[in-house]
């Protein structure tokens, strides 16, 4: 096959790979909403949560559809990247569209793999929520023709550098959403009881040593991309580390997840507060994908834009 | 009474020591070094891109003038920010030393006592009238627990390595900040624009700009000289981005011994111990020869033009000092030539397949002589007058009144940055240690686990503790309950 069908392929198998993760939005959300029924309730009773009951039986075929869709979409964008990947000729993340659709895959394996070893399926809607944004801003907006790379981007360690850093973006996503649900049931307890659709959530404890064990199992990775850069720009600009934006920035990220460790296990935070950093701390992520990529100066203007 | 003083002196300087080195103290340095790096990402940095600054002056100069008294406009070099780090490095120092020593007494150690009283442990089991010490012992041994034997209990740990990953973790970031100094103070960067054909010999003269480190001595270069041979930029034909770029040269080391050919491009470069030199940007240098008014050639050869686009057009200056009246040229590098009404003669195509050269001639006074430093790659004309324009291809001449330019072709340029930092190798091996040792200890879970016979002689109490709330104490609780089940059934 020629460039130009590997480009049109992997646009189509994008294209499907949403419409998949659409169906598994609409499946999550059948999942949580229709499990809510309202117990028959004699007049004059309460009405307060006790009336109305979750009965996942009557959800359970839903939820797994989505899981299946979960996973379908999964394999589609994984061939899509791969096919992006061949019609250029080099690994597909050379520009923002490249890492927007390498991040979104890197985030539902993320959540897949979490999916395989806790019990997550409630954390797939705002998954499917998440990728399908990343994808449509993606293929909207990002968009550009498969193109090679320029010379400074052809080295092995760009290679190694960008998948360490897309999938410890993938996890730092996930402990982010894990960490916001901690806040909002924590909102919601401590107002009184859980609301009916938050009931089958796990326990704030769960979810408090949950954001922990993702953050703790990926920041070596993330050491490891940071490094992996400087080895790059080492050998591209004669300089490893300049204080690029993207470069100040992925060490804030690193250092705010440094104190977020630091803050757990030395410290002993638990709860509210170390949700909030770890919140902080992915926010700092985003904010050097969205805001440097696009606005920020630099020698890493690679977005494409 | 100065006794008490002294004494005051030294408690209050152990009281700050113990508050440098506590645990709040490094967090709350930790997270201030990520904010005091924000400003430097917002704001125009000279040491990145001292035109951005200037720019940022002449828009605001009265707010640019307070910023650059707190340093915003040089925030990595800044005595605020070094504080931060400085302080940061202290505490680490501070924190991971007394540990280390702690860490290193205890290797051989038995674990400590087995407590009191197992019932508030986690995992608290009673396994009745059955298995022995022994087995339980033997289990332990087996699963790789340290196992102090006692007359009525086993204590039992595992996963120090926890604490050596922990320790060769922060042990290695010291090393690093160690490795920046040195490539700091002792190592020298610089970079040099060479035209094709040119030679370029390593002294502190041949850069267009230099820095060294506080403590490198000048003569400290690598004595290599390179004459560079031929330069190929190969461009994408449709998106017009550069593909490749392959410098050759003939690199003699030291300048003077017999030339071998080498080849340098982007992230491949050519290396002389700690010294590196890197192919870090490209352009042309059109080719002209000016006669004066009785055919004298006042001046002949390739100037350096700087480009302004992505496809290559460059602007220069052509400066002329020796000619009466002195006369100058600005001039503009077309490499592909196209026109339209609105924009002039522009390029279409980085590569110079039809190359033209536009130039402007002056008269008057270059102001070379007024004292201020002038660039070369612009021509002050507020004291010229003008002559004339006129656009050549390759082989034409321009006649200006005083004399007359030749466009003869054209040659490249490269920008040579040549680094030597002795400090970087052991950053890396820094930063790999700095993996390896929070790998471990991030994956390392660290456990006890007491076995005890119960006060009644009939039973025996197995209990756990997993530091740092690490899963599966209970899982292996249960195994060896089941191992200390197992053999009371067969025994
Ligand atoms: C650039 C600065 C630093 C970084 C990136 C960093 C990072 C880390 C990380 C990732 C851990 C592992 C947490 C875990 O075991 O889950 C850790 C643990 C630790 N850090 Fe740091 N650290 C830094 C500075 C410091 C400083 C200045 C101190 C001392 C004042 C310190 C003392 C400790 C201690 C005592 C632990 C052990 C926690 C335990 O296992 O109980 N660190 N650090």
């Amino acid at each position: 096959m020629t460039s130009t069908t590997y480009a049109y392929l992997s646009n189509n198998l994008i294209y499907s790979a949403m419409a998949v993760y659409t169906i598994a939005f609409f499946a999550h959300a059948i999942e949580v909403s229709f499990s809510v029924h309202n117990v028959e309730v004699a007049a004059g009773a309460d009405t307060d949560n006790s009336a109305t009951k979750f009965d996942f039986s009557r959800t359970q075929r839903s939820g797994r559809i989505g899981t299946a869709m979960m996973t379908l979409g999964f394999l589609l964008l994984f061939a899509g990247v791969i096919a992006r990947g061949l019609s250029a000729h080099r690994v597909p993340w050379g520009n923002m569209y490249e890492f927007s659709i390498t991040g979104a895959l890197a985030f539902s394996g993320a959540y897949l793999y979490a999916l395989a070893k806790y019990k997550l399926r409630w954390l797939g809607l705002p998954v499917a929520i998440a990728v399908l944004l990343t994808l449509g801003t993606a293929i909207t907006v990002l968009y550009r023709p498969s193109a090679p790379l320029v010379p400074a981007l052809k080295s092995t360690w760009l290679a190694i550098h960008v998948s360490a850093a897309i999938a410890s973006g993938g996890v730092f996503l996930l402990a982010n959403c894990v960490a916001a649900t901690y806040l909002i049931l924590d909102r919601m307890e401590s107002k009184g009881a859980r609301k009916v659709w938050a009931q089958r959530l796990p326990s704030l404890e769960t979810l408090d040593q949950l954001a922990y064990r993702l953050v703790a199992f990926v920041f070596p990775l993330w050491t490891f991309a940071v490094i992996a850069g400087a080895i790059w720009a080492e050998s591209a600009w004669g300089r490893y580390w300049s204080w690029d934006p993207k470069e100040t920035w992925a060490f804030i990220t690193w250092v705010a997840y440094a104190a977020y460790l630091h803050a757990r296990v030395t410290i002993g935070w638990r709860g509210r507060r170390a949700a909030w950093l770890c919140l902080f701390a992915g926010s700092t992520f985003l904010f050097n994908y969205v805001w440097v990529n696009i606005w920020g100066s630099g020698l890493h203007t690679y977005s494409g834009l | 009474m100065s006794e008490i003083r002294e004494l005051e002196a030294a408690g209050l300087l152990r009281w700050m020591w113990r508050q440098l080195t506590s645990m709040r103290t490094a967090l709350l340095l930790l997270l201030l070094l990520g904010l005091a790096s924000i400003p430097g990402s917002i704001f125009p940095q000279r040491s990145q891109n001292p035109m951005k600054v200037q720019q940022y002056f002449s828009a605001n100069p009265t707010l640019a003038h307070w910023m650059d008294k707190f340093q915003l406009f040089s925030v990595y070099g800044s005595p605020w920010f070094a504080a931060i780090y400085i302080l940061l490095f202290i505490s680490l120092i501070g924190c991971v030393l007394p540990r280390t020593f702690d860490h290193l007494k205890k290797i051989g150690a038995k674990p400590p006592l087995t407590p009191k009283f197992l019932e508030k442990m986690e995992a608290f089991t009673v396994v009745e009238g059955v298995g022995s010490l022994d087995t339980a012992e033997k289990w332990l041994k087996r699963h790789r627990f340290r196992v102090r034997r006692e007359s009525t209990s086993i204590s039992a740990e595992k996963g120090y390595s926890r604490e050596t990953g922990n320790l060769l973790f922060h042990l290695s970031l010291i090393l690093i900040l160690l490795a920046v100094a040195v490539g700091g103070l002792l190592g020298s960067r610089g970079e040099a624009i060479v035209n094709v054909g040119e030679r370029f010999v390593n002294t502190p003269t041949s850069y267009d700009n230099l820095s060294f480190g506080k403590f490198q001595k000048e003569g400290s270069l690598v004595p290599f000289a390179l004459t560079i041979k031929n330069f190929k930029a190969t461009y994408n034909i449709t998106t017009n981005a550069p593909s490749d770029y392959v410098l050759t040269v003939a690199a003699e080391n030291p300048a003077g011994s017999t030339a071998n050919t080498q080849v340098i491009r982007v992230n491949k470069p050519l290396t002389y111990g700690s010294t590196k030199i890197y192919l870090q940007a490209n352009g042309y240098s059109p080719v002209v020869t000016v006669k004066d008014k009785t055919g004298k050639i006042t001046f002949q050869g390739p100037v350096v033009f700087l480009p302004q686009d992505a496809n290559l057009t460059s602007t220069g200056a052509i400066k002329l000092p020796d000619m009466n009246p002195q006369i100058g040229f600005v001039g503009s590098f077309v490499p592909t030539y196209d026109r339209s009404a609105t924009r002039g003669a522009f390029s279409v195509f980085p590569e110079a397949l039809d190359p033209r050269l536009l130039l402007s001639a002056w008269q008057g006074n270059l102001g070379l002589d007024s004292g201020n430093p002038q660039s070369v790659y612009r021509l002050d004309t507020s004291k010229m007058t003008k002559l004339g324009l006129k656009q050549l291809a390759v082989g034409q001449s321009y006649d200006f009144g005083e004399g007359s330019i030749t466009f003869d072709g054209w040659k490249s340029w490269v920008n040579l940055q040549i680094v030597d930092d002795p400090g970087k190798m052991y950053a890396l091996l820094g930063a790999i240690l700095a993996v390896l040792g929070l790998m471990v200890s991030l994956f390392t879970r660290q456990r006890r686990i007491w076995v005890k016979i119960d006060p009644t002689g009939k039973a025996l109490q197995v209990a756990g503790l997993a530091k740092n709330g690490t899963p599966g104490l209970d899982e292996e609780v249960a195994q060896l309950v089941a191992a200390l089940l197992n053999t009371g059934s067969e025994g």
